[in-house]
């Protein structure tokens, strides 16, 4: 099974190298990890929601999930007029938005996970850096030119990209330097930013953690199957032979 | 050797199964279709495919019909649906990832299906036929798996099936009317998702269920085929039974039950472990819905189509690759007509003939890698030259079915290395072309001129009874 | 038939298989029997509703929809019910045998506070939707009607705590859908009354 995983994967090749000398961490969430989950889902809603909508999710399957009380997000729904049962959804209207933020709204982000990958994710909330030539004040080493405002600088703080010229005389990217310190050191912004990882994961596949537990016993069960299946061809079989 | 006359799973008869059978002969269907319906006794693990298929195709059959129940096919909520069903509909989930599993497995299990044909020659006299519907099953599977690929409304759906509808656009006079025809709109839209999901639905589910009907009637006719390639019905008992045949059921029943189980288990062990199979299955981009001012920046087809639309890429021409691909599928049926040669299986058939199978397998499957992979000049160089061995098996194979003098090879040689040569002539070569023309050149030379000086061409003798 | 065949290993191995096998049927039948039960959507779509009964005063009724149902709350005055029992003999269920009610609501009133009626309005003949007709011998209905609901469509009768007439099409008294006390003045219509 390793074999041929490691043949398919050479089918498939992961370029983690985005641009000019810039390459992605690996993201190292852990879904069955639900604190982080429940933290990624508390900061989801405070950083992220007033843009980003998460229109496939409801707010009751998040409580269940999660272990999150109904009664948070009962309080935090109080203000918009939503229930329980209803999708995770923003105010702000698609059209409006696309004026706001220079002709693209805002993505739905409840399949990010699926469509970048938990890395692209995770990168993408760490390397925003100051860019005085955009709107925003600040560009993103994942995705260039992002019209998205680094939201979370208050944590973060703020960084400079540094660039270097290598033997070809290119200049290419050589790390971020901090500009101005966040309120959180660099390894709690990047538990911050992996838990905002893990909970778009688990956001883009609720289903997954019980999948997995569950075909193990489908698989046994198939094996159990298979043995008496065989014994009972053989047995039919000493006929032929 | 067992007493045929009385099969091991032969029951006693009831009063209400006689009422039935005076009425409706379910007895005698089922002596005639499995207790004595005699098959080779010396079937392999390639024999098991055939069943599968057919297991897949109900799987498929089965979880279709509940995926209807909560999709929509609406460019506005097919996609959403899709999701619907992923979250909000009970074990949704796994009725959806047993339907797009399954759809990529009955490729697998077909495409094995195929190359166990063409190993034991199952598509010779009198199987001819057998092969025919075979082949059309095959072409009815590509349009339905098609089709059904554009319904989830995501990025590949749309941009996918942008591609291949612009194929029949490159049909010289009538292509671009014939695409909006397909379309039915001047872009993929809604009335395409809408005519496509009746189509995925019940038009080509129908035409696929007859289409197997008549595989397993002109099967049950000639009889099965086996690793030998020995007629049993040629050998037959006092009774009329094949000396070296065994009764289907219970011996190949069984047998194929714990395929089934085997089956299975590498079944949903990727429905639960890895449903989207490394982004073969599921692609990435397929979760994020259909835009059609947007197109991602590589649109490969799914894995199974790869092969072809390597051949399409090949060529540097629109309806030329068109062409190519269409007649790599469309040369499949002639196979009963090209290979001749009397010997069916290649156990029995030349050690050049061996080679030549596995250089055609071999090129099928790096066919379908390079028609994953982003076009660069390496990969188109690698399919182009595939796609001469892909073509050079049947032309060999042509050559193969009589004994050949030697004239007959060196004209043969001379002619089928003039039109790689010229093919490649017109395909504007460089240096690395022409050194890779060593590929196909070579092989044929190996081919059509090492029979002249070797006897790596001869065959063995086939025996009179089955040998194991 | 070959002597040396162990019937008794044959027969273990085929039921063995079978019901492994049969097992393995049902649980792959399963999914797809449940997936048919009602989504999150529509569970979303069907939760309970909630009312605000303090403004109603005595005779007056209002009205909403559970799970695509007419749902009618009155509020009955003292008398009303004082007088629900006198009419018992010209019923075919006085005492709510038939199951159309929650244990809670099994009584005289057919309701937890008797004031109070929480009634699917939904006639148990035929499905049309009965009117209310509180007055004490409605011309349209005779001198002796004391009040009640009259079914348009074939003349079914209930008294004012839905409980059928004799001698009329329906059969069954008018259904109390599950209901709860939230406070004093809410009714929760789709969750049951908690167990006390």
């Amino acid at each position: 099974m390793a074999l041929m995983s490691a043949c398919l994967m050479t089918l498939v090749p992961v370029s983690t190298a985005v641009a000019g000398g810039f390459e992605m961490e690996p993201a190292n969430n852990d879904i069955s990890n639900q604190a982080s989950l429940q933290r990624g889902a508390k900061y989801y809603m405070n950083y992220c929601l007033g843009c980003h909508s998460l229109e496939h999710v409801r707010y009751q399957r998040l409580s269940d999930d999660l272990g999150i009380p109904e009664d948070q997000f009962l309080e935090m729904l109080a203000f918009t007029g939503d229930d329980l049962g209803d999708m995770v959804k923003i105010g702000m209207p698609a059209d409006q938005a696309e004026d706001w933020f220079g002709g693209v709204a805002p993505p739905d982000l409840t399949l990010v996970a699926r469509s970048r990958g938990t890395d692209w994710i995770y990168n993408f909330l760490r390397s925003f850096y100051v860019d005085g030539e955009t709107l925003t004040g600040t560009n993103n080493k994942v995705l260039e030119n992002t019209a998205m405002p680094h939201v979370l600088w208050s944590l973060q703080g703020l960084q400079k990209a540094t660039y270097e010229e290598d033997a070809d005389g290119n200049e290419v990217f050589a790390g971020f330097e901090t500009v101005r310190e966040g309120r959180l050191s660099p390894r709690e912004y990047d538990r911050v930013a992996r838990d905002i990882t893990n909970f778009l994961d688990y956001v883009g596949e609720p289903i997954r953690f019980e999948r997995q537990r569950m075909g193990v016993w489908v698989l046994a069960f198939i094996g159990v199957f298979i043995f008496f299946a065989w014994l009972l061809k053989r047995e039919y079989w000493r006929d032929i032979k | 050797m067992q007493d045929n006359n009385q099969n091991p799973a032969a029951s006693g008869g009831t009063a209400l199964g006689d009422w039935i059978e005076a009425r409706f002969p379910y007895r005698q269907f089922l002596r005639n279709q499995l207790t004595e319906y005699y098959a080779p006794r010396n079937f392999n693990f390639w024999y098991f495919f055939g069943s599968l298929a057919l297991l897949v195709l109900v799987i498929q059959i089965v979880t279709g019909i509940f995926l209807t129940m909560s999709y929509k096919p609406s460019a506005d909520h097919a996609f959403a649906s899709v999701e619907y069903i992923m979250r909000d509909v009970e074990w949704g989930w796994l009725i959806r990832y047993m339907h797009s599993t399954g759809a990529s497995l009955f490729f697998a299990v077909v495409y094995l299906h195929m190359f166990r044909g063409l190993m034991y020659g199952s598509y010779k006299k009198p199987r001819e036929l057998l092969w025919i519907f075979g082949m059309l099953i095959y072409v009815v599977l590509m349009a339905e798996a098609f089709m059904g690929y554009l319904l989830p409304w995501g990025q590949m759906s749309y941009w996918g099936a942008q591609v291949i509808i612009s194929l029949f656009g490159a049909v010289p006079g009538i292509g671009e009317p014939l695409a909006t025809w397909i379309r039915g709109d001047y872009l993929i839209s809604d009335i395409t998702l809408n005519r496509f999901y009746a189509l995925h639905v019940v038009a080509l589910p129908l035409v696929l269920i007859g289409l197997v009907l008549f595989h397993l009637i002109a099967l049950r006719t000639s009889g099965s085929n086996n690793p030998d390639g020995i007629e049993i019905k040629e050998d037959k008992d006092e009774n009329g039974v094949p000396k070296d045949g065994i009764p289907f059921h219970p011996y190949y029943t069984l047998k194929d039950l714990v395929a089934v189980g085997i089956f299975m288990a590498v079944f949903f062990f990727i429905v639960f472990y890895m449903p989207t199979f490394f982004g073969l299955f599921l692609k990435p981009a397929n979760f994020e819905m259909a835009d059609h001012l947007q197109t991602p920046e590589h649109v490969p087809p799914v894995w199974y189509f790869t092969p072809f639309y390597a051949v399409l890429r090949a060529i540097p021409d629109t309806f030329g690759g068109v062409l190519a691909m269409t007649l790599s599928i469309v040369i499949l049926f002639f196979l009963p007509w090209i290979d001749r040669n009397p010997i069916k299986s290649w156990r029995y058939r030349s050690f050049l003939y061996k080679l030549l199978l596995l250089t055609f397998a071999g090129a099928f499957i790096v066919l379908g890698y390079v028609g994953i992979q982003p076009a660069s000049t390496t990969i188109d160089q690698i399919g182009w030259r595939m796609t001469q061995l892909y073509f050079l098996f049947f032309v060999v194979s042509w050559i193969y079915s009589y004994p050949r003098s030697n004239r007959y090879y060196y004209t043969a040689f001379a002619i089928v290395a003039g039109v790689i040569l010229m093919f490649d002539l017109w395909r504007g070569p460089d240096a690395f072309a022409w050194a890779m023309s060593i590929v196909p050149l070579g092989l044929t030379a190996i081919f059509l001129l090492l029979p002249t000086v070797t006897r790596l061409d001869e065959s063995k003798p086939v025996p009179e009874r089955l040998t194991s | 038939m070959t002597n040396d065949v162990d019937r008794n290993r044959r027969q273990f191995l085929t039921v063995a298989t079978s019901v492994v096998g049969g097992i393995g049927v049902a649980a792959f039948a399963a999914p797809f029997v449940l997936s048919l039960r009602p989504s999150a959507k529509a569970r979303v779509a069907g939760a309970p509703v909630e009312v605000d009964v303090s403004k109603l005063t005595d005779g007056e009724r209002v009205s909403l929809e559970w799970r695509g149902q007419p749902v009618t709350v009155i509020r009955r005055a003292q008398e009303v019910i004082d007088k629900l029992p006198e009419i018992r003999d010209r019923l075919r269920d006085p005492d709510s045998d038939e199951p159309q009610q929650p244990d809670y609501a099994r009584n005289e009133h057919r309701s937890i506070k008797p004031e109070f009626l929480v009634m699917v309005d939904v006639c148990t003949h035929l499905g049309c939707a009965p009117s209310y007709r509180p007055e004490i011998g409605d011309p349209r209905l005779g001198s002796d009607w004391p009040g009640g609901f009259n079914c348009a469509c074939h003349g079914s009768r209930f008294d004012l705590a839905g409980r059928v007439y004799q001698g009329v099409p329906a059969n069954l008294n008018m259904v109390i859908p599950p209901h709860r006390y939230k406070d004093d003045t809410t009714v929760v219509i789709g969750e049951d009354e908690e167990e006390a």
